[in-house]
């Protein structure tokens, strides 16, 4: 069995992952980069569209073009690669030596590290854990998949789709099956408000005519062999179907854009403490889980908007995984982040006061002109609306952050 | 010479009857089904339980107790020569009060005179034999012969078995007439066109009662659908009961049962719903069937997880026959038909004993000097998966196929080698359509927390280089549209 030692080995070759080993590497450290397909790049790849990299390059790219934007930068760095490789299972051996062992068509390979991140991104959440009842016929597909089917294998899925969910992606697929021809018959939201950005909204359903439904649900899904209709019904404040609100939509594909979980697997058999309001681990401000030396970037940490904030959290847990490797992370006294008024998310968890902090925040409930604050301290930032549905990005100096008692509260205060 | 018998129906108690004339020389048997692939019917969406044969009252349904009993049997000699994955935790039918407790005693007399082992009342000790079991339950019946298989992959490998003994399978063949000259059937009409047959056995499931008057015989038996709704969780819920849970049964069912599969998933159901007989082919799931199947589901158990970690939840239509009596029958009008009909609960476990029964039902009443197959082999030998190995037994199995080394799905642990080598299979035993669904079963390729979001179009891609298939004709579950059409600017820009 091959053996490898190393400092670092980053689990997920997508863009958290491509930054963190790329950063990792620059640092000085001796990384490998295990990724389960043959390519890099993860999600991105089959993302024709763009909005790719605005924050990183200062330009609008698709996926793709951001991919090889990153890969180029990791091609600079040495970094070990293990591509088509499976992390079968990570034993932690001691405080600072963890066993990673990898499955490939090369054979098992043991990677022996003292520092792990991952960046193993998210999956999609199903119609069936979103509770569409129904039959089950074919034609039923997860927005990524679609995207899979169109993009990278060059099928169309169907023609006339339903999809549910008007998240980002879900609108950003409807635009993109009316541009390849299919009748994109309705977008169905469950909630009293769009999920996805206003701008997305537009440039995606109206510009093409696609009907928005809001406060609706796709109740049960109808079709022998392939996929004849939905059942919709309007929901009430508790989103349950409100009776006799039923009508009927004729199609063959329904597209389930329902948002997105982190992949944690793996981290919850190790043993890191999972918040339930982001689906992912509960990390420091160096983004280490409760697995000393264990951190977690992009969506496998927190479900980002934008790929930016994955590769900005990249290169901060390899950051956080140098100082572990070089022992610099001694005990900290960490001040608890805590949840006050309106914001459904935030991490960090806990942060020490010492060292400058972004925090990436999400609120329960849309507001407009709304200040989001520290309590107790001079930070804020002025937003003209909130939404669940956008991430709020904060950066607090550790000024704003030193003098405050253990308890950081971050709350959403209306103007007036 | 040889009889030629068709047996009508790639179901479990098809299946095992195929496998059971496969050991004699004078049966050449033709094994139909109307689905792209064996076990696609009440055989696959069930609670999976082998039972003890402790329900079945013996002085109602005499042939039912007895089968039921030596079926429970026999799975255990079954699943060891066919390699199907199975336990045998035991079961503990929970009761609630004194009242209760009365109904359940009546459960180990039937036992007692059925003949089932070791079946025995426990009281406040069920807690600590059954950790999960819910405080509000007084005591039980503790049945330690029940035991679990999984339900597709056992009739996938009886099937595999029996061709290798030489039964020949003809899925996606839908009968639609049994021929019968001078008092004597001689062959059944297919969508395929006719097949000659001495004999035909119905095992047609569901629409076993058409196909018996297809044969003009049993004119008023009528089977009904009745629908279970089942839950299954994330493999990685810790609730895991180890023993089989359910109530003390009703008339109607045997109730809700909690399980911990085979394959490790959680699961509750099912419930039970009758549908109107024309609704056989009704497989919806309802939002009030699932509730009730979580709040059935809190009762056994002493915590239920929350339906955000369900992975999946489906329905399964149970044949339900008059009187809930099976009808096994040989006819001599017409000569050579035989009934294996309205084989409700519990006809999973009862199958092996079934197919010796109705071997010699066939014998008996149509004069058949039984003659064994020197050369017939017990044995099939499943597909070695990675799953379950430790990582130096899967560096030798990658050292011989690198294949082994490239994990298809993530969830559960599948590699390419498996899927290959289920693709092949599938084709060996007569599939011509290799569908998505049929390797799903087989492998668990696609059945973990993601539900195939990750592998579901890798196992299209493979299946279509193994079969030649473009992949856009590949079908996930059954014929039609396949995994969609190709894109408008791949077709060289010809209209759709």
């Amino acid at each position: 069995m091959l053996e490898t030692k190393l400092d670092l080995v980053v689990v997920g070759g997508g863009p958290a992952g491509i930054a963190a080993a790329s950063k990792a590497c620059e640092l000085g450290m001796k990384v490998g980069l295990v990724e389960n397909r043959e390519v890099l790049g993860g999600i991105p790849l089959q993302c024709v569209h763009t909005g790719f990299g605005v924050h990183v390059f200062g330009e609008d790219l698709t996926g793709p073009e951001f991919v090889y934007r990153l890969i180029d930068r990791l091609q600079r760095a040495d970094v070990g690669l293990f591509l088509k490789s499976h992390v079968h299972s990570i034993e932690l051996k001691a405080f600072d030596e963890k066993i990673v062992t990898v499955l490939s068509p090369k054979g098992v390979q043991r990677l022996y590290a003292k520092a792990v991140v991952f960046s193993t991104g998210a999956r999609e959440r199903t119609a069936f854990e979103i509770g569409v009842t129904g039959e089950r016929p074919d034609g039923v597909y997860t927005a990524g998949e679609a995207q899979t089917l169109m993009d990278l294998y060059g099928l169309m899925p169907g023609r006339r789709v339903v999809i549910i969910g008007s998240g980002d992606v879900g609108l950003i697929m409807a635009r993109r099956f009316a541009l390849e021809g299919a009748e994109v018959k309705a977008v169905i939201e469950v909630l009293p408000y769009p999920g996805g950005s206003m701008r997305n909204v537009v440039s995606c359903l109206r510009d093409f005519g696609i009907p928005l439904y809001l406060s609706h649900r796709v109740v049960s899904i109808r079709g022998g062999k392939r996929v004849e209709k939905v059942v919709v019904a309007k929901v009430d404040e508790e989103m349950r179907p409100v009776p006799g609100t039923e009508f009927e939509v004729e199609c063959d594909t329904v597209v389930v854009a329902a948002g997105l979980r982190p992949n944690v697997e793996l981290l919850e058999k190790m043993g890191a403490a999972l918040d339930p309001a982001t689906g992912g681990p509960v990390v420091n401000e160096t983004l280490e889980t409760t697995v000393p030396g264990v951190f977690a970037a992009g969506n496998a940490l927190v479900i980002n908007d934008l790929v930016d904030y994955a590769v900005e959290q990249g290169e901060r847990a390899a950051e956080g995984a140098h100082e572990f490797v070089s022992n610099r992370s001694g005990s900290v006294a960490w001040k608890r982040v805590v949840k006050g008024r309106n914001v459904r998310l935030i991490v960090p968890h806990y942060v020490s006061g010492e060292r400058d902090v972004v925090f990436y925040a999400r609120v329960k409930s849309p507001e407009r002109r709304v200040f989001f604050e520290l309590l107790g301290s001079d930070l804020k930032l002025y937003q003209q609306g909130v939404r669940p549905s956008e991430m709020i990005r904060l950066r607090a100096p550790s000024s704003a952050i030193s003098n405050l008692g253990d308890r950081l509260v971050f709350q959403v205060r209306p103007l007036e | 010479m040889k009889l030629k018998v068709a047996v009508i129906g790639a179901g479990v108690v098809g299946a095992s009857i195929a496998r059971v004339l496969s050991m004699y020389e004078n049966f050449d048997v033709v094994l139909l089904d109307r689905e792209p692939d064996v076990g696609w019917g009440a055989s696959k969406a069930n609670t999976s339980v082998i039972h003890p044969g402790h329900e079945e009252d013996p002085g109602e349904h005499p042939v039912r107790a007895r089968l039921c009993v030596e079926g429970n049997r026999l799975w255990r000699k079954w699943v060891e020569e066919l390699d199907i994955p199975a336990r045998w935790p035991g079961e503990l039918m929970l009761f609630y009060s004194e009242e209760e407790a009365q109904r359940a005693a009546r459960y180990v007399e039937l036992a007692r005179l059925n003949g089932v082992p070791g079946v025995r009342m426990v009281w406040e000790e069920v807690k600590q034999i059954e950790p999960w079991v819910n405080p509000g339950a007084v005591g039980a019946v503790y049945a330690p012969t029940a035991g679990l298989v999984s339900p597709f992959e056992a009739v996938a490998a009886i099937v595999e078995n029996a061709v290798e003994n030489g039964v020949r399978l003809l899925a996606e063949t839908e009968v639609r007439g049994v021929r019968v000259s001078g008092g004597e059937v001689c062959g059944v009409e297919t969508s395929r066109g006719f097949v000659e047959a001495d004999l035909v056995v119905n095992a047609a499931g569901l629409h076993a009662d058409r196909v018996s008057h297809m044969a003009g015989v049993e004119l008023d038996f009528r089977i009904k659908p009745r629908r279970g709704e089942y839950l299954l969780f994330d493999e990685n819920v810790h609730v895991k009961p180890r023993m089989i849970l359910h109530p003390v049964p009703t008339p109607v069912t045997k109730g809700v049962y909690a399980v911990t599969t085979v394959h490790g998933n959680l699961m509750l159901g099912p419930t039970a719903d009758d549908l109107p007989e024309e609704e056989k082919d009704n497989l919806s799931t309802t939002e009030e069937g699932l509730s009730r199947v979580m709040e059935e589901g809190s009762r056994l158990l002493r915590e239920v997880p929350p339906r955000d970690r369900v992975i999946r939840f489906f329905a399964g239509l149970r044949p339900e026959p008059p009187r809930g009596e099976w009808l096994i029958k040989a006819y001599d009008d017409p000569w050579g038909f035989v009934n294996v009909a309205g084989i409700r609960s519990p006809g999973l476990t009862a199958a092996p004993a079934i197919a010796g029964y109705v071997l010699e039902l066939i014998a008996g009443e149509y004069d058949v000097r039984l003659s064994r197959k020197p050369s017939w082999n017990p044995y099939r030998v499943g597909v070695t998966s990675v799953r379950g190995k430790s990582p130096e037994e899967v560096d030798q199995l990658v050292k011989a196929n690198p294949d082994y080394g490239a994990i298809v799905c993530r969830c559960r642990l599948v590699s390419k080698a498996e899927i290959v080598e289920t693709v092949e299979r599938m084709r060996r035993i007569g599939l011509e359509r290799v569908t998505v669904d049929g390797v799903k079963f087989r492998t668990t390729a696609g059945t973990g927390w993601c539900q195939g979001q990750f592998c579901r179009w890798g196992i299209a891609l493979i299946i279509s280089q193994a079969t030649g298939t473009p992949l856009h004709e590949v079908t996930v579950k059954r014929a039609g549209y396949g995994v969609g059409d190709v894109k408008v600017l791949l077709r060289g820009g010809s209209s759709c």
